[in-house]
């Protein structure tokens, strides 16, 4: 055995050793889904717990809190979770945008105040980005931020904050320049304290009744101006490549398992249990064939995945794997949650909460939250029109 | 638990590159579209000097071993050129010669191999005949049959979709002899008057034909027998999948540019049309459909000898590649309007090839009810 297998080994006898009781309440199946106090306590519990068995942010450098390791410790690490489906690393944000950006942009002071904490999940990071009137359109960013001696003073909203109720800091995305020659260049980055006056967070009431976004209000909120990441103007640019580690294109994210990961192999177990006229469902020839398109859809993009790495077999549109991917993987996940539900028979119309709901109610309620991912970051449509502009060369609408 | 762990290799050589780099350039100079109508009324349904060049080039060779005059390589390099083939609609014997050459490879004896390997490798055609009235595309249960009489052995029934018999030297014949699916290697030079007759195929591109087998005779050694014969046809269908899902993606990806380039000319009401939304949205839904198949295409072409993942790679491949052309033809034809309704417009070329891809060697719901057996 070498010593990455002995390795993996030890990483799963502490997983399975340490992995926390289930909880008597069903857990959220991403950072976004976070919306009570029992889910976000557990999960932080379980992240600090991971961190402290030094299986968090292990290639991190050591000096902020890291484990100065190769990234290889952590791959194994972040595989095994997925695999053994522990809970989730609730501080997603942290780890795996605001971190790396920190790490690959920031300051030593803003390195040496921030890391370790994201690690530990002390202090839960948010990203307020998204405006109510500019969902899509990032660029047009309305939130003000006005140079006051050592402080800009913010005025503005932002929306769909995940986690707006327990961070401690936003990512924000601010207009500094109202004159300037474009909306982009107007555009300023700030790691925001949220815990100043002038900040309200109001939750949001979700479609599945739960509470998972906020709505972040400014009004005179003080922040130092020591909070500007790089300077003024650079914005945008700081904001694009927030969205590359969030995306996962450029890597250094902390690692660790960031949502319940659901498969078509998940659905093919469910239907060995469900029931089709005494029959298990997974004999019906109907649903065999309906599994067998979902299993060609997903190994199809996970195939795209394994093609995008050999250059000569994407050489005639460079960027279309990539830029069709949310639109593919979140289109399928929403259809498969679909499919899941109608594998219940009559259950299907159960819900969360009740006694007989087949696995807690999951899959209904991913099925509703699926459409986090089909409209937040760029609904299908749009996406879709982004695809074909940008990788087919068709005229804008 | 069993989930079904599937492998996610996607393999290419930089020899795969460059193959699939000439082949492109080589189809897109040599058969245009103005061509491929030309060949259209043909009798044999291609130019005889550009079969010479591709033989010169070693393409016929290139799946043979070297010890029988090929060049050793294998089907995986073979695909680099069935995809430019089908992006181009060109027509040849190609991919039915390499249908035979993986048959002799997997089941032809020294003697067969020795005889009809290397003529193949210099340009040689060969056919298979493997399916028949029926249109049944399990190759395991033929009805067409041998009887023995003496040294001699006298063939009946009807083969359906023998591609290219008509200039083929060799068809390969199934046929259930003595209770067991066999083999025939069939010279065309036997052949009696009126054996061959020419299919009327949805796509006239291509060159397909009826044989009639009664009373022709053939004896011991043109036969490949038993297991032999087994691994011939499992052959001969893995060939299939994988060069028909090739000339799918390839043609995907030609009628795909006949659709974005008319979408950024034709004007209505005003803007292109390209820029509506009812007509981009399928648009992109075509290419999702081409990435995904050329995934599974270069996939499947890297795991062909892998007894675990083979099956299902080829059977994923060509139940997504042949529908994802079939999609893209039938838009192009709605998107081109009134015009796409005439003989005239190019996309009625590609569909009707999609649709000879769909239902060569099982379509995608045959491939899925398979698939379902072998996953679950």
């Amino acid at each position: 055995m070498n010593e990455l297998d002995e390795f993996r080994a030890e990483v799963v006898a502490w997983l399975t050793e340490n992995r926390p009781p289930e909880p008597d309440f069903l857990l959220p199946e991403s950072f976004m889904e976070v919306g009570s106090d029992s889910q976000f306590h557990y999960l932080r519990d379980w992240q600090q717990q991971v961190y402290e068995a030094g299986y968090l942010g292990m290639a991190w450098p050591k000096e902020y809190g890291g484990g100065g390791r190769e990234q290889v410790y952590q791959d194994i690490v972040t595989a095994e979770m997925a695999r053994l489906n522990v809970p989730f690393m609730t501080n997603t944000i942290g780890l795996n945008w605001a971190g790396p950006l920190i790490l690959a942009i920031g300051t030593e002071d803003e390195k040496q105040r921030y890391i370790q904490k994201i690690l530990s999940a002390e202090e839960i990071w948010c990203q307020g980005f998204s405006e109510p009137d500019n969902g899509s359109d990032l660029g047009n960013a309305q939130t003000k931020a006005v140079r006051d001696g050592d402080e800009y003073v913010i005025n503005g909203s932002k929306i769909w904050t995940s986690l707006g109720s327990y961070a401690k800091h936003m990512i924000l995305l601010a207009r500094t320049d109202f004159a300037a020659e474009n909306k982009y260049a107007g555009l300023s980055y700030f790691l925001a304290p949220m815990d100043v006056p002038g900040v309200r967070v109001q939750p949001i009431q979700k479609l599945t009744g739960e509470y998972g976004f906020t709505q972040t209000f400014f009004e005179d909120a003080r922040i130092p101006a020591s909070c500007l990441m790089g300077t003024e103007g650079q914005g945008w640019q700081i904001a694009m490549s927030t969205l590359t580690f969030e995306r996962g294109a450029a890597g250094g994210q902390a690692g660790g398992l960031s949502m319940v990961v659901v498969g078509v192999a998940d659905v093919v177990e469910l239907a060995r249990h469900a029931m089709r006229d005494g029959q298990p469902a997974i004999e019906d020839p109907h649903i065999r064939d309906e599994l067998v398109k979902f299993l060609i859809e997903e190994q199809g993009d996970r195939l795209c995945e394994s093609r995008s790495r050999v250059t000569a077999l994407c050489s005639e549109r460079p960027g279309s794997i990539a830029l069709s991917g949310k639109l593919r993987g979140t289109e399928l996940r929403r259809r498969l949650c679909q499919f899941a539900i109608s594998l219940q028979g009559a259950n299907g119309a159960l819900w969360v909460g009740d006694r007989d709901a087949v696995a807690g109610g999951k899959w209904q309620r991913s099925y509703l939250n699926a459409f986090s991912a089909t409209i937040g970051g760029g609904t299908s449509q749009v996406q879709a029109n982004i695809v074909g502009e940008r990788v087919l060369g068709l005229p804008k609408g | 638990m069993n989930k079904p762990q599937l492998s996610l290799a996607v393999d290419f050589s930089d020899e795969q590159a460059m193959l699939l780099d000439t082949a492109t350039e080589f189809f897109r100079d040599k058969s245009p579209i103005t061509y491929v109508r030309e060949q259209l009324t043909t009798e044999i349904g291609f130019e005889q000097s550009l079969w010479r060049e591709m033989v010169a080039l070693g393409w016929l060779g290139l799946a043979v071993p070297e010890s029988y005059g090929g060049s050793g390589l294998g089907l995986a390099e073979a695909v680099t050129l069935a995809e430019p083939i089908g992006r181009c609609l060109f027509n040849s014997p190609f991919q039915s010669c390499q249908m035979a050459v993986q048959a002799l490879l997997a089941g032809g004896n020294e003697q067969q191999r020795g005889r009809w390997l290397p003529r193949l490798a210099e340009g040689s055609i060969a056919s298979v005949a493997v399916i028949e009235r029926a249109g049944d595309w399990s190759l395991l249960r033929p009805e067409c049959n041998g009887i023995r009489e003496g040294e001699r052995i006298v063939l009946s029934g009807v083969k359906t979709f023998a591609v290219d018999a008509r200039v083929a030297e060799l068809i390969i014949v199934s046929i259930d002899f003595e209770g067991a699916p066999a083999l025939v290697l069939l010279e065309n030079a036997v052949l009696p008057e009126g054996a061959l007759t020419r299919e009327v195929v949805i796509d006239e591109t291509r060159r397909s034909f009826r044989l009639d087998l009664d009373g022709i005779e053939v004896i011991d050694t043109d036969l490949i027998l038993s297991h032999a014969a087994l691994a011939a046809l499992t052959a001969i269908r893995d060939t299939a999948l994988l060069l028909i899902t090739a000339e799918a993606c390839g043609g995907t990806a030609g009628v795909l540019d006949i659709v974005v380039a008319y979408l950024n000319t034709r004007t209505q009401f005003g803007r292109k049309i390209g820029g509506y939304q009812a007509l981009k949205h399928p648009t992109v839904d075509i290419l999702i459909g081409l990435e995904r198949a050329r995934s599974h295409l270069y996939h499947a072409a890297s795991v062909l000898g892998d007894t675990q993942h083979a099956e299902v790679a080829l059977r994923m491949a060509k139940a997504h590649g042949s529908d994802a052309f079939a999609y893209a033809g039938d838009r192009a034809i709605q998107f081109h309007g009134a015009f796409g309704f005439t003989y005239e417009c190019d996309a009625q070329l590609f569909l009707r090839r999609a649709l000879w891809c769909q239902y060569q060697f099982g379509d995608a719901l045959h491939h899925r009810k398979h698939l379902a057996g072998l996953l679950f």
